[in-house]
């Protein structure tokens, strides 16, 4: 091999680069936080499959249809009635933002910046 | 023709997975042992390929310049187009590698009439600019994916990049640029008669390959949502090896688009896409331009079988004399002497 010293350097910056993922959490399996689900009420406003994947969509659909065209009413598939609130519906079931929401989007590293108007759970706390 | 068969090549990959993982439900195979598999390939692959380019001889330097090459002291030496130490060839190939320089001097010919004409020709190098940074960036975002907790500088790298949150969840500036970038790439390919001529299978497949990765990740952060937290469990598993299936169901997209990844880790090695490594071998940029200053010796030399004037003498002394020529004693003395005391 020709130049050995400086190909050999540039395979391990190579396989340090696609290694990545591996060498990053240094090679141990933690688990991930679970987010605390309700424990007084079984389901939730649609399927669990759905509202893991789509709530955002749901976040996003509520407020323009209530801040925008004025409706109250969410029905679901199964033809129940929720008032469409991030604060006065989701908030109430699921009473907390850090235990819940916060456990999936720090894993995930999403930033929902709902929180700088809305009022989270634990903030209310905070003020009563 | 090249671009139907790749396009239907491409389609034939996206309809694999929606057939094993969404009729067949064999998700073990498309979220494990594909993506494992792929990614040895990938490895081993490209340290082969390393080692292959390492062994292979590099008979002449013979750098490509365009500027003045280190001369008299009083004449501008072009330090980058001409680089003279080692140095300036890191230098060099710093920005060949980051910023395509080269690729910046592309030039367009076209016949006006008669004449021949050169113009300026930068869409090529927006297009790849575009497409291959914004590649490493959404690679580095991905990483959130696999390491538990998620590094801040790639929580940072997210941040920037949804900068003006466009959406919910925001669209990734890096998501648009890299579909400008391709479709900008693709177009040259298609649209230009000269390289469409030029244009191969092999051409068209990456592209559409690539194509398919970025826009199944779009639509799926966009509009078809799967469950980004299973993936997770699923990517991280993976990532410390303790592959484990999700506790909740991911969306068939979700494995399309990790089949695609994997059809490309593992052709890559042994397609043109190679030049990711390829670039730093090549004997046009990552050699120095001191051919008058420095004796660069071909690997291919070898002990070559010679005779010098001196043993050539001695051997033909008797019919040298017999004809008269002058037999040469004082200097092969010397000769000897001297390399001798060398
Ligand atoms: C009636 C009470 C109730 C309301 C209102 C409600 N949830 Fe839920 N939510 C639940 C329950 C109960 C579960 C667990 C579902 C299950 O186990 O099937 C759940 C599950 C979830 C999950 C999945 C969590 C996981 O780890 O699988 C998400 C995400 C979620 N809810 C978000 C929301 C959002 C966003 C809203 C507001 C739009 C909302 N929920 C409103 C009761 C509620
Ligand atoms: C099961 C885990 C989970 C739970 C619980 C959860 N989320 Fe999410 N949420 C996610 C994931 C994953 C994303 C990112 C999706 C993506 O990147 O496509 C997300 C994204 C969002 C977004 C879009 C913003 C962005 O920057 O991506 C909003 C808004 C949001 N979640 C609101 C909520 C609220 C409010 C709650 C609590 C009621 C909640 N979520 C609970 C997993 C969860
Ligand atoms: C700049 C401040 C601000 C931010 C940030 C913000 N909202 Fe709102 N949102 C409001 C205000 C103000 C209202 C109330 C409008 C009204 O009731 O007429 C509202 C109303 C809503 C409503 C319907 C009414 C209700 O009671 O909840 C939903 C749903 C909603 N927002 C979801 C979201 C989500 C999801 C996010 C994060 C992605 C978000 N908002 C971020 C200011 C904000
Ligand atoms: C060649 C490598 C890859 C490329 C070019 C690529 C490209 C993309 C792009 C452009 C997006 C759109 C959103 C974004 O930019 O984040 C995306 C999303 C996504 N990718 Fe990839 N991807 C690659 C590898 C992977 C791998 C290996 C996984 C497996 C864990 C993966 C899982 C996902 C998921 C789950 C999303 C949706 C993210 C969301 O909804 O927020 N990707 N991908």
């Amino acid at each position: 091999m020709y130049n050995s010293d400086k190909v050999i350097v540039g395979i391990i910056i190579f396989i340090l680069f696609f290694a990545m993922p591996f060498w990053l959490n240094f090679g141990k399996a933690k688990a991930l936080p679970k987010p605390e689900l309700p424990s007084d009420t079984k389901e939730c406003v649609e399927s669990r499959e759905y509202m893991r994947a789509f709530h955002m969509k749901m976040l996003l659909d509520w407020r323009d249809k209530k801040v925008r065209e004025g409706q109250v009413y969410y029905i679901n598939s199964q033809g129940k009635f929720f008032k469409m609130s991030l604060q006065n519906t989701c908030m109430k079931c699921h009473k907390s933002m850090e235990k819940f929401c916060d456990r999936c989007h720090t894993t995930i590293s999403a930033h929902p910046d709902c929180w700088r108007c809305h009022i989270a759970p634990e903030e209310v706390k905070k003020w009563q | 023709m090249n671009v139907f068969f790749s396009f239907i090549i491409t389609l034939i990959l996206v309809l694999i997975p929606v057939v094993g993982v969404g009729l067949l439900g064999l998700d073990p195979l498309f979220g494990i042992v594909i993506p494992y598999v792929a990614f040895l390939i990938f490895f081993f692959g490209l340290i082969y390929r390393i080692i292959d380019w390492a062994r292979s001889p590099q008979p002449f330097k013979i750098p490509t310049t365009c500027g003045q090459q280190k001369s008299l002291p009083w004449i501008k030496h072009s330090r980058l187009e001409s680089p003279f130490t080692m140095k300036e060839v890191y230098l060099r190939m710093f920005f060949e590698v980051f910023l395509f320089r080269s690729l910046f001097r592309n030039l367009r010919a076209d016949l006006v009439g008669k004449r021949l004409i050169y113009g300026s020709a930068k869409w090529l190098w927006l297009g790849a600019i575009l497409f291959h940074l914004s590649f490493l960036v959404i690679m580095l975002r991905h990483l959130r994916f696999f390491i538990h907790p998620v590094p801040s500088l790639v929580d940072i790298i997210a941040k920037v990049d949804g900068f003006f949150q466009l959406g919910i969840p925001p669209i990734y500036h890096t998501d648009l640029f890299i579909l400008a970038g391709l479709f900008l790439l693709l177009l040259r390919r298609l649209v230009d008669s000269k390289v469409n001529y030029l244009s191969h299978a092999s051409d068209y497949f990456p592209l559409f390959l690539i194509l398919g990765i970025v826009i199944s990740g779009i639509l799926m952060r966009t509009i078809f949502k799967v469950d980004v937290q299973a993936v997770k469990e699923l990517a991280y598993g993976l990532a410390t090896f303790s592959p484990v299936l999700p506790s909740h169901k991911i969306g068939v997209l979700f494995y399309i688009h990790l089949f695609l990844v994997s059809v490309l880790a593992a052709y890559f090695p042994f397609s043109k896409l190679v030049h990711m490594v390829g670039v730093f071998f090549s004997p046009t940029r990552n050699l120095p331009n001191n051919n008058r200053a420095e004796r660069y010796i071909n690997p291919w030399d070898y002990p070559v079988k010679y005779t010098t004037y001196c043993e050539w003498q001695e051997r033909f002394r008797d019919v040298m004399e017999e004809a008269g020529i002058p037999i040469d004693d004082e200097w092969c003395k010397e000769t000897a002497e001297a390399q001798k005391q060398a």
